[in-house]
């Protein structure tokens, strides 16, 4: 036997494309649903929620700005990385969620599917949701979806990895940057996701996890005047309903809980949700 | 070599130095300025910048902060139009609440000086202490190459035009290759073309542009060069060098303030311009400014923030101290 010393994982969040503690220094046991201690995560606060709005925002321009195709691209690699890593996914699940090592198996498929199905769409859903507008007049009339800029997410609270992928990859699609807070119980997954995003193209400030108190964080983030778009599939345990008027303030796009296996499954409604219909006219050429 | 030339006989640099003000007295003098403490220099600075200010001192903070701006567009792309809306919103920083101060100042080009005058209309300072001034860069900004003559007639163009303060750059070839004597001439002959037909004078601004003065001393030396020439405002930078302004060169050259007010209880004003974008950078420096010269010295005449994206910070900071909830950019107007 060898005299290798274990080194436990410090899980931090992931904010602008680094791995920094919350600024309020404060960390929560991660325990299995046994009891058992996994691992120390990081409880982010208000302040780390609206960094992670700064370096949402600044990255909007270039991931929105990025070719549909090459959104594609880096998504797509994302699921590559993931697929490479699958053994401390399935891993990190079996221990925080305490299911078999099939179901974890089968929790990663399904994230990896899914991922690569939303990874798809990147240059196929301007097709599909935008249009020519027949118009009464020598002009080109074009609908076009737009990504709608910051989407703040309440991640799924049942689920390590697949509910965490499926909220984050359909607000990905159309070039939104993301903040999203992790699943209180089983936020290891979304951690080392984290770590997979960082190594995969993924532009800095695009995905930004916070893990923590959804309670705590999500009445800043549906308040906040520069996000513009609030998912809160996974708010159902939270006063969601006072979520929805903290948006309406700001004028938010906003989508409501969902419960059980089938939360967030994979629709193109749920791309649709964060985008918006920019409609131009242009003249015809008169030759 | 003779460098014993006499130079300008400026009342500050006659009194301090004597009558017989020549190149070689003015350089043994400022040769003879101790050295800087580049580490103590350093980590005083950094000890000022961990205060942490809060609830109501921040919001007079952020208020005095706004009251402190020079309000700043130096772009080759300016055009009228420009210094119009930079007016208007040095006028009503923010239209949601009204209740928002007026910058200090608005600084352009020369050749704007008369946009800026026009579009303040009654709310021009000129002269007095109610309003806003209006503050014009001269003297070749940003290099400072150009000869004397062009110089000067640039200065006094911008005050001829209506100009209440003139930011002038000083020659860093000269000073870094020792010749003090023409750097001081180049400050006392500005200084004079600064003078307005009724006998007064436009405020003067030396920008020293410490980013290329590479070490504090030179920093040091040349703000009391600056002072002893005749100047009314020390300015760290233009703002088109990085570094720009930071917080130890600033706490520096307010060093400097202070022993001159120690020495001949006059008061010096110092202006940080470049590179400070946040609010919390900003309260760093009026953190180091009343630790280091007094209270006193947070008001207008004495300290200034040459600063453009700095204002719409403050106001998204004065958003979250009104509503509760983080504000966004889209609450504030694009400059």
């Amino acid at each position: 036997m060898s005299n290798h010393i274990a080194v436990p994982k410090t899980y931090k969040l992931f904010v602008n494309g680094a791995f920094p503690r919350s600024e309020s220094g404060r960390v929560y046991e991660v325990l299995s649903p046994k009891g058992v201690f996994l691992a120390n995560a990081a409880k982010a606060s208000r302040k780390d929620a609206r960094d992670a709005v700064v370096a949402a925002r600044a990255a909007v321009s270039g991931w929105s700005g990025a070719t549909a195709y090459n959104r594609g691209q880096v998504l797509y690699r994302v699921a590559e990385v993931l697929e490479g890593r699958r053994a401390q996914f399935e891993d990190e699940i079996v221990q925080a969620e305490g299911v078999s090592a099939s179901a974890a198996r089968a929790q990663v498929d399904a994230a990896i599917d899914r991922w690569v199905w939303y990874a798809g769409w990147t240059d196929k859903y301007a097709q599909v949701a935008g249009n020519a507008n027949p118009v009464a007049g020598p002009y080109f009339n074009l609908s076009v979806p737009e990504p709608t800029g910051v989407v703040a997410i309440v991640a799924p609270q049942d689920s390590s990895l697949l509910g965490f992928v499926s909220a984050v990859a359909p607000a990905l699609v159309t070039g939104n940057a993301v903040v999203v807070i992790a699943s209180e119980q089983y936020p290891l997954s979304a951690i080392t996701l984290g770590e997979v995003l960082a190594t995969s193209d993924l532009p800095k400030g695009v995905v930004n996890v916070l893990t923590g108190s959804p309670a705590e964080m999500a009445p800043w983030l549906a308040g906040h005047a520069d996000v513009n778009a609030l998912d809160l599939v996974g708010a159902g345990a939270l006063d969601w309903i006072d979520l929805e008027i903290a948006a309406a303030e700001t004028l938010k796009r906003v989508l409501p809980p969902e419960e059980g296996p089938d939360a967030a499954s994979p629709t193109l409604s749920r791309i649709a949700a964060f985008t918006e219909t920019k409609t131009v006219w242009h003249t015809k050429a008169l030759l | 070599m003779t460098i014993d030339r006499a130079v300008s006989p400026a009342q500050r640099a006659l009194e301090l130095l004597g009558d017989d003000l020549t190149e070689s007295t003015l350089k043994r003098y400022l040769d003879g300025i101790p050295g800087v403490d580049a580490v103590g220099l350093e980590q005083r600075a950094a000890a000022l910048g961990t205060r942490s200010i809060k609830t109501s001192s921040k919001v007079w903070a952020l208020d005095r902060i706004i009251e402190l701006i020079d309000l700043t567009t130096l772009e080759g792309a300016d055009t009228p139009g420009k210094v119009r809306s930079l007016v208007a919103k040095a006028l009503t920083p923010d239209p949601a609440d009204l209740t928002t101060p007026r910058v200090a100042a608005v600084c352009v080009y020369g050749d704007m000086v008369p946009y800026a005058v026009e579009a303040l209309g009654s709310a021009h300072a000129a002269g007095t202490d109610e309003g806003i001034n209006v503050a014009a860069v001269a003297t070749a900004f940003p290099s400072g190459r150009a000869s004397l003559d062009v110089k000067l007639a640039d200065t006094a163009d911008a005050v001829a035009a209506g100009a209440d303060e003139i930011d002038m750059v000083i020659d860093r070839g000269a000073f870094l290759s020792g010749r003090y004597g023409l750097v001081f001439d180049q400050i006392v002959a500005v200084k004079e073309a600064c003078r307005r037909a009724d006998g007064s004078y436009a405020h003067l601004k030396v920008i020293l542009e410490t980013g290329e003065l590479n070490t504090y001393d030179n920093v040091r030396r040349a703000s009391w060069l600056s002072i002893l020439a005749g100047g009314d405002f020390i300015k760290t930078s233009t703002g088109k060098v990085a570094p720009a302004a930071t917080l130890p060169v600033t706490l520096l050259m307010l060093e400097v303030v202070r022993d001159w007010h120690r020495l001949t209880g006059e008061k010096i004003g110092v202006k940080p311009a470049g590179g400070i974008r946040s609010s919390k950078d900003a309260i760093k420096y009026l953190v180091t400014v009343a630790e280091t010269v007094g209270e006193e010295w947070l008001q207008p005449h004495l300290f200034r923030f040459g600063a453009s994206s700095l204002l719409n910070d403050v106001l998204l900071q004065r958003q979250k101290l009104s509503t509760g909830q983080y504000s966004g950019a889209d609450y504030v107007t694009i400059d």
